[in-house]
């Protein structure tokens, strides 16, 4: 119990997924000008770095580790990660509309995410229990969401500050993500 | 021989994952809208957002249920304006709306109060005790609307932003780009707006603006369409029944129905 609660709080704190690992920087610089965004698009991230947790795991520890072929793991994760994206994509179009259209464009989108693909992987070089992998799935959500929401605050504070005219636009946003990056360095050795 | 099992391995992964897809995609088809289809064909697809839409399918949804006008995309430009009018049965008018300021604050007419040396754009100002200006309702005149404006159909005279309505093309970017909300799009006829977005009683009114609205109704007893009418303490022209008569404007104490 203890040690899922740590593995959560490190992936929301010590161990963030974009601000310590510096994964999924695109969605993080790409959609995190306004609030709601942001929001959504942590909410599809958390959800498929869970169902991707829970497909690729049995996949790799009864399929691929027994045969010795591990090396294949990113291609035939990459492959799980679209095609089951894909898949929830039409089950919610057909079941749950209102949760399909809260996440929009966003769930398509991170099909390709690193940071999916990166937590599946990371799973396995942490070697993870599959309970203990879906919490570290969760908890790096949960910091995505977190990273996010607090970048997002960031940005919207810029749109109406005074900067000079070299560094505007994508120059000052890549500054303030290093300076919030760095404030989470101040977590590290908190937990883990 | 090594190579056959990875290679099995992928393929029906491969193979698994594109059946499943096409049987689910055949199973759980949702029925579509069938204007709804046709309008998402007929745009180009790069679900970039600029139409204020999740993406494209959002954007043709909207349209659909005729939320939404067909000139919004901004890759598909003129082109998929006109397709889209035409799927639609609606035709293109190029100026349907211009935008009015509904303040006539100007720096004569209200004082200021503070002397602010901030960042020069309304957003920033308006963080700050509501912007400079002693009506906290009015525009700030630091020119968001200016700076937004593709047309150089809006400058700031006297401290208050004024619309040339020849010039306007109705696009709607300068209402979004101001902070206080006093850009509305009005029709393209010529009809009185009062110039004036304070709610406040008419008392409160009287003393930080000469020209603000102060709900005395006098246009909304000379009006003899119905058209004017006085609510939270601030005057409206509705312009679906105003005939352009000028009553009154002539009757406006504070002259801000113009």
């Amino acid at each position: 119990m203890t040690k899922l609660v740590t593995i959560l709080l490190a992936g929301i704190l010590t161990n963030n997924m974009v601000l310590s690992k510096f994964l999924g920087i695109c969605p993080f610089l790409g959609v995190s000008k306004k609030l709601n965004t942001a929001l959504s698009m942590s909410l599809a991230v958390i959800f498929v770095m869970l169902i991707a947790t829970a497909v690729t795991w049995p996949v790799y520890a009864l399929l691929l580790e027994p045969n010795g072929l591990g090396y294949l793991q990113t291609i035939v994760f990459i492959l799980i990660i679209a095609a089951l994206v894909q898949l929830v994509e039409i089950v919610l179009k057909r079941f749950l509309p209102p949760i399909y259209q809260a996440l929009g464009i966003y769930l398509p989108l991170i099909t390709t995410n690193c940071a999916v693909l990166g937590i599946t992987l990371l799973n396995f070089t942490d070697s993870l229990s599959y309970v203990e992998s879906l919490f570290n799935a969760l908890g790096a959500g949960i910091g995505f969401l977190v990273a996010m929401v607090l970048f997002a605050g960031v940005r919207m504070r810029l749109e109406t500050a005074d900067i000079p005219e070299s560094l505007q636009g994508l120059p000052i946003t890549l500054i303030s993500a290093s300076i919030v990056s760095l404030s989470f360095l101040g977590f590290a050795g908190i937990v883990g | 021989m090594e190579i056959l099992l990875p290679i099995l391995i992928v393929g029906a992964i491969g193979l698994i994952a594109g059946v499943g897809l096409s049987i689910a995609s055949v199973l759980m088809q949702v029925p579509v809208d069938e204007t709804e289809q046709k309008i998402r064909d007929a745009l180009p697809g790069a679900n970039c957002g600029a139409c204020g839409y999740s993406g494209c399918d959002g954007y043709a949804a909207a349209i659909a249920k005729g939320e939404a006008p067909p000139d919004r995309c901004a890759p598909g430009g003129a082109e998929t304006a006109a397709a889209l009018s035409q799927l639609l049965g609606v035709e293109v008018v190029a100026k349907q709306r211009r935008a009015v300021v509904a303040c006539g604050g100007d720096c004569d007419a209200v004082g200021q109060k503070m002397d602010y040396h901030g960042v020069q754009t309304c957003a920033a100002a308006n963080q700050l005790y509501r912007g400079p200006s002693d009506c906290g309702y009015g525009c700030i005149g630091l020119g968001d609307c200016v700076r937004e404006c593709e047309y150089d159909a809006i400058s700031v005279q006297n401290g208050v932003a004024v619309v040339d309505p020849a010039a306007c093309t109705g696009c709607e970017r300068c209402v979004k780009a101001c902070p206080k909300g006093i850009i509305v799009l009005k029709p393209a006829e010529p009809h009185p707006v009062v110039r004036c977005s304070n709610p406040q009683k008419g008392a409160v009114v009287r003393k930080i603006c000469k020209k603000g609205c102060i709900g005395c109704m006098k246009c909304e007893r000379v009006c003899p369409t119905g058209a004017a009418s006085v609510k939270n303490h601030l005057a409206s022209i509705d312009p679906a029944l105003c005939t352009n008569c000028g009553a009154c404007v002539e009757a406006c104490p504070q002259h801000c129905i113009q």
